[in-house]
Formats: structure tokens, C-alpha cells, sequence
């Protein structure tokens, strides 16, 4: 399958971050094309294009917007979720740096669709040259009159808010993600009501993904139609794909939803030499690992599922043999045992119980016994917590048991680092100082 | 460094920035930060002043975020991501020699209090492995050699690039970017380098593309133009 660079196509121009860089593309061209039509017709467009969400769920774009009440008398509001902060997951922060007006031009056509006249970017705060480059965006967008009051001479009007978190991965969740905007804890709320009701100051809020947002331009300027050449029925477009790992040409890499692993391991100049492929995880730690046999896959949500994992985040995170799954999972549990905000027992007894007893693991004292103790452990927090982070935290291990067994079983002899040298998986020669 | 008036003036302009002006505190907060060095008491008093809450409240708030921090974090933050790619790719050797340069640990100030050392989360930037964050800026493929060394350089007051960013400034002037992002600095240095250009370069090299033009409207449509 062909690479489709549409979000990324012009990334090679050092001026698209700019408004006139942008618009020598035809920038904002859609944005005057939607302020002509309907709000309705254009969610039409977007459910028609079978658009699903970049965040990880896939939940159809258009439908959402769908729910949102009219004429309810209510403020409405569009909230961007910026605060990619999923293990593996690298393809918002690059879309903000390199082509923040898609995501602008895409925040203002979402919003005069639902009608909203307040949107919120909120990024987390860890990344500061995200947040400039967004904020700058939105800047120009409102000297050129595409935000503020009566845009491009219509009586739409928007206000765009370019917010930073603080360093919190479930503010990622959306519910948390607003509670953290309205300045409290970011912990998740209780659904139903869900935010295209009772949202952002409990008025009907829509959430979505940066990604998803800046496909609403193309999509707008090209139609539903358009898009649907892109992947299959169950997963049309097209998908920023971030490959990292152990390939020779990590990266961003943009393509039809459908492609395989294989292509894109192709296309990333394969597995470093000399080494081969141990396991992949198609988009962020929080679904389950595949391994060589996943590789023809095609990358779409219906198949990932078929596969017993979900695409997630698109993002593939690439490891060959010299990495200890061991060590691999453990450390993705202490994410998440930091990561949990402690709302409900199950995820944060849980994850701190699971993460103790895979230490022993990784230090060659687990024992026999714990090897499905861990699994046990997992099946109460998983569908048993209150938001998914839960059971994100649920997922590593058993998907990892499932393929490597003896591993597990050896650690409890035999330490992680003295299984696989650590220096062998480093990207630089030995601990060279 | 104190909470002055002008800080309170700025804090009241992010307030307004909301429908609802709580929603300002996490931005509050980072201003404290970049005025204070920390979250301070003060700051923390009078964030709760400008917002009509209590100072409980905000410190409820202020404890759930990693980013605040309760001591002076000093010139520079630097963060080392450990997490699974990074770390296992060569994070872990990096942490090890900058901890061993700085002689501190994790979320701790170096005793001369120029810098703050941090094992930290995915930074969104794992194709970039193993990623080294100052002041939460970029530094991209790091060694523990060439971290080591903008460490020294940053020691020495040298002018240290991020990779994907602006020139380092240093903790403070990223707390008020944070606070205020259009700080004039999106123009400094470039955002986009060969790995965010992989596929599209690809794609050039071997004329692929996705179709411009809106899709024929009849698929059965045989015409070619
Ligand atoms: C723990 C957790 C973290 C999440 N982090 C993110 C995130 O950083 N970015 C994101 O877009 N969605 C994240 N999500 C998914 C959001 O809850 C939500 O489904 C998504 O933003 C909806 O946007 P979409 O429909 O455009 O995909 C996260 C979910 C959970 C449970
Ligand atoms: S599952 Fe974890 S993160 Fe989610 S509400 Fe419960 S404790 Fe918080
Ligand atoms: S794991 Fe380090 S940036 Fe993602």
C-alpha cells in the first residue's frame, strides 16, 4: 500500500506553521467553504465520511457531534484533546509543531458545527513548543478574522482558548480532562451524563483528539466520498502512523488505515541490522502486544480487534530480541501505578500489587505461583474500575504471558538484565559515556 | 522573588480568559512557578485570593500535578523520559550518567541548585528515543555522552539549542510560556526534522500521494478524463 501524506503533505515547508505558509495550500479555503453551508450539513459530511476518533477509542466523529442537544439555550463547547500522553504515542505533539493550522482551521469548522462560540485546546504542559506553536496559530487566525467575532462576515462567532495542563497522563481521559480545565484534580467522572450533554461546565461538550480535528479540513475541502477511497468501510481515511522502536527509520508516516505492519516496517527501513522482530504493540501501551505472526495484518480498528488488541493510537512501538518483555511490562506498570489517580481501589491497590510483584520478576525472584497470580490480579481491575485507565493497566502483562511464558517463568531465578544485556537494546554503541 | 502586583495582574487577565474563572489555576499555577521557582505558600494564597477559593483548595489542586513542584527547582529542569521505549533504548544509561554527573537522584535539585533531575513519563516523542527534555524543551536522540555534555554546556552558561524548539532559556521563562504561550518564540529554531519527514520523503522519492481532487461522484463511472 502507497503512503498518502494529507496531514503531513507539506511538513517539508519550513513556513507551514505560519498562516501564509498555510494558506499558499489553500488554507482555510474549507473553513470559508463550511461558514457557506449548514452546521447540520456539515456533520452530515462527517459522519458520512465514517471519520472515527484519533484518540484511541475510534468512536465515529459524526456521530458524536450528532449528540450534542440544538437550540438548547445552552453554551456549547468543542474541547481539544491535546495531552497525548500514552506510552508510545507521538503523533499529536509532531501534527502541533509542523502543521498547527489544521488543527486551528479544524477547531473552528468542528465548533461552528456544533455551535459552539468557546473552544478549548488543552495540551499538556510537558511540551511547551507545542503549546507556543498552537498558541502562535491561533494568534494569526484572529488578525487574518478567523476567530473572534463574526468570522469571515458571518454572525459565527469563536473564542479559542490554547490551555496547558501540568503533568497528569489521565487527563488524557475525557471526563478527567475536564475536570482538570474547570481547575480541580483531574480524576474521571461518572457516565452517563456524557460530555455531549452534561460536558465542560455541564453544558453539551464535544471532545476530541488533535488528530481528528485536523482531518476535518481535508475532509470538508474534499468531501465525504474523498476520504472513503482512503482504508476500508469499518475504518475509512487515512492515519498519521508513528513508528518507533528498533527500525532503522523511526517516524512519522502517514498512510490509508489498512496497510500492514509489514509495509510500515518496510517503509521504516526494516529491523535495525543484524536483529529481528520480538513483539509490537500497533498504538500505545495500553493495548495488547502482537508479534511476527500479526505482521499482515491489516491496521484497522476491525482487524486489531479480530487480533485481540485494538490499533489505539496508530503509533507502533517496534522491539527485537534484545529486549527483556520482563522488564518491558514492568515498566509499563509503574506508569500506571504512578499514573493513577487513585480514585477507585481496584486500579490503584491493583496496579500497586501487580507492579510489586513484578519487580521481583525483574530482579529474578518471582515466584512460580505469582506467574498467574499477576493474571488474577489483572482480572479485577480489568472491567471492575472506574475509568479505562484501569484496565489499560490490566492489559500488559496477560498479552505478554500469552507469548512469552518461559520468560516470565525464568525470571523467577533469573534477573532481567542477567536473561538480556540491557546495553544490547540501546540505540547508541555500549553505555559509551 | 516575590508574588507582586503585577504577577496578581496576570494572573487576573488568565482568569478572564474563562467562562468560568477557575479554570485559569493550572496556567495560575505555572505562573507561581515561573515568579517563585516553586509553588509557593505565597503563590498558592494568592491564587485562591484572585479566584475566591480557598487556599486548601488550591493546594489540593497544586499536589495532583507532577509539574508543580514544593521546592526551588533551581536554573534548569531536566527531564530524562524512562519510560518503556525510551528508557529500554538507552534512557536508563542516560538517567544513570546525568544522575551521576548532578550527584542527585529523581524529582531532586543539584546541590549548587542550578539544576533539578527527573525521571519523566512518555514525552510524546518516542520516535525521537531515547528523549531528554530541558525546561521541558526537545533534546532528541540523546546519548548519556552528548547529555552529559549539554549539561556541562548549560553549566557553563553556553547558548544550548532544543532540537525541535527555541534557544534553552531556563525553568522560569518555560513556567510563563506555560502560563502564556505566545511567547514570541515560534519562529525560533525549527519544529520539524528528518524523522517527522520519513514517509512524506518516501512518498516523495517514489511519487506517492493521496488523491487531492473530491472522489468521483459515480463509482461506476468509467470515464477518464
Ligand atoms: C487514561 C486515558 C488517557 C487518554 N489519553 C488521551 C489523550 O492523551 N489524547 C486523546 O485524544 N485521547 C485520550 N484518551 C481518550 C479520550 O478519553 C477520548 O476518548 C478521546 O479524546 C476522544 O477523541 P476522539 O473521539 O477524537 O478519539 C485517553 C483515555 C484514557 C482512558
Ligand atoms: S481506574 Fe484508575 S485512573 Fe481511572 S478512576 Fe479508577 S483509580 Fe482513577
Ligand atoms: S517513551 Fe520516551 S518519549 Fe515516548
Amino acid at each position: 500500500m502507497t503512503l498518502t501524506p494529507v496531514i503531513t503533505e507539506h511538513w517539508d515547508a519550513p513556513d507551514l506553521y505560519t498562516l501564509e505558509g498555510y494558506r499558499r495550500f489553500g488554507g482555510y479555503g474549507a473553513l470559508a467553504s463550511a461558514l457557506k453551508q449548514d452546521p447540520d450539513s456539515i456533520i452530515q459530511v462527517v459522519k458520512d465520511s465514517g471519520l472515527r476518533g484519533r484518540g484511541g477509542a475510534g468512536f465515529p466523529t459524526g456521530m458524536k457531534w450528532g449528540f450534542v442537544p440544538q437550540n438548547d439555550g445552552k453554551p456549547h463547547y468543542l474541547v481539544v484533546n491535546a495531552d497525548e500522553s500514552e506510552p508510545g504515542a507521538c503523533k499529536d505533539i509532531p501534527i502541533m509543531m509542523a502543521n498547527p493550522h489544521a488543527l486551528v482551521e479544524g477547531v473552528i469548522i468542528a465548533s461552528y458545527a456544533i455551535r459552539a462560540s468557546h473552544a478549548f485546546i488543552y495540551i499538556r504542559g510537558e511540551v511547551p513548543n507545542a503549546l507556543r506553536k498552537v498558541a502562535n496559530a491561533v494568534e494569526q487566525a484572529r488578525a487574518a478574522g478567523f476567530v473572534g467575532s463574526n468570522i469571515l462576515g458571518t454572525d459565527f462567532s469563536l473564542e479559542i482558548v490554547v490551555h496547558a495542563g501540568a503533568g497528569a497522563y489521565i487527563c488524557g481521559e475525557e471526563t478527567a480532562l475536564l475536570d482538570s480545565l474547570e481547575g480541580y484534580r483531574g480524576q474521571p467522572r461518572l457516565k452517563p451524563p456524557f460530555p455531549a450533554v452534561a460536558g465542560l461546565y455541564a453544558s453539551p461538550t464535544v471532545i476530541n483528539n488533535v488528530e481528528t480535528i485536523a482531518n476535518i479540513p481535508y475532509i470538508i475541502e474534499r468531501g465525504a466520498a474523498w476520504l472513503r477511497q482512503f482504508g476500508t468501510e469499518k475504518s475509512p481515511g487515512f492515519k498519521v502512523f508513528a513508528v518507533s522502536g528498533h527500525v532503522k527509520r523511526p517516524g512519522i508516516y502517514e498512510a490509508p488505515l489498512g496497510i500492514t505492519m509489514r509495509e510500515l516496517l518496510d517503509y521504516a527501513g526494516g529491523m535495525r541490522d543484524g536483529r529481528t522482530l520480538k513483539f509490537w504493540i500497533p498504538g500505545g501501551s495500553s493495548v495488547p502486544m502482537l508479534v511476527e505472526e500479526h505482521l499482515d495484518l491489516p491496521l484497522t480498528y476491525e482487524d486489531m480487534a479480530g487480533a485481540g488488541t485494538m490499533l489505539g493510537t496508530g503509533t507502533p512501538m517496534v522491539f527485537d530480541e534484545t529486549v527483556s518483555v520482563v522488564k518491558a511490562v514492568t515498566r509499563w506498570l509503574e506508569f500506571y501505578k504512578h499514573e493513577s489517580c487513585g480514585k477507585c481501589t481496584p486500579c490503584r491497590e491493583g496496579t500497586y500489587w501487580i507492579t510489586g510483584m513484578l519487580e521481583k520478576f525483574e530482579h529474578g525472584h518471582g515466584s512460580v505461583e505469582e506467574v498467574d497470580k499477576i493474571v488474577h490480579v489483572c482480572t479485577q481491575i480489568a472491567g471492575r474500575s472506574f475509568c479505562a485507565l484501569g484496565d489499560a493497566a490490566a492489559t500488559p502483562y496477560p498479552a505478554a504471558l500469552k507469548y512469552f511464558r518461559d520468560e516470565f517463568l525464568a525470571a523467577t531465578h533469573t534477573s532481567a538484565d542477567e536473561q538480556f544485556d540491557p546495553v544490547a537494546s540501546y540505540l547508541f554503541a555500549g553505555a559509551a559515556r | 522573588m516575590a508574588i507582586t502586583e503585577a504577577l496578581c495582574d496576570e494572573m487576573r487577565q488568565l482568569a478572564a480568559l474563562y467562562p468560568q474563572s477557575r479554570s485559569a489555576l493550572l496556567p495560575m499555577l505555572h505562573l507561581v512557578q515561573s515568579a517563585e521557582g516553586e509553588v509557593s505558600i505565597d503563590g498558592i494564597n494568592a491564587c485562591a485570593e484572585v479566584l475566591g477559593i480557598t487556599s486548601a483548595e488550591v493546594t489540593a489542586v497544586s499536589t495532583f500535578y507532577t509539574m508543580y513542584k514544593r521546592k526551588q527547582v533551581g536554573k534548569h529542569h531536566i527531564g530524562v523520559c524512562i519510560n518503556t521505549l525510551c528508557g529500554l533504548l538507552g534512557g536508563d544509561a542516560v538517567y544513570a550518567a546525568l544522575s551521576e554527573r548532578l550527584g542527585v537522584g529523581h524529582d531532586q535539585p543539584s546541590a549548587d541548585g542550578e539544576f533539578w533531575l527527573e525521571r519523566i513519563e512518555c514525552q510524546a516523542a518516542c520516535t525521537h528515543a531515547p528523549v531528554m527534555t530541558v525546561d521541558w524543551e526537545f533534546m532528541d536522540d540523546v546519548t548519556p555522552a552528548t547529555a552529559v555534555d549539554i549539561v556541562d554546556r548549560l553549566a557553563r552558561g553556553e547558548v544550548v539549542e532544543s532540537t525541535r524548539g527555541p534557544i534553552i532559556r531556563d525553568f522560569a521563562a518555560t513556567a510563563h510560556t506555560l502560563a502564556f504561550p505566545n511567547d514570541g518564540l515560534a519562529d525560533q529554531g525549527s519544529s520539524v526534522d528528518d524523522k517527522m519527514l520519513a514517509g512524506l520523503m518516501i512518498a516523495k522519492e517514489r511519487g506517492m500521494s493521496a488523491p487531492s481532487a473530491p472522489a468521483p461522484a459515480a463509482p461506476t463511472s468509467q470515464t477518464e478524463g
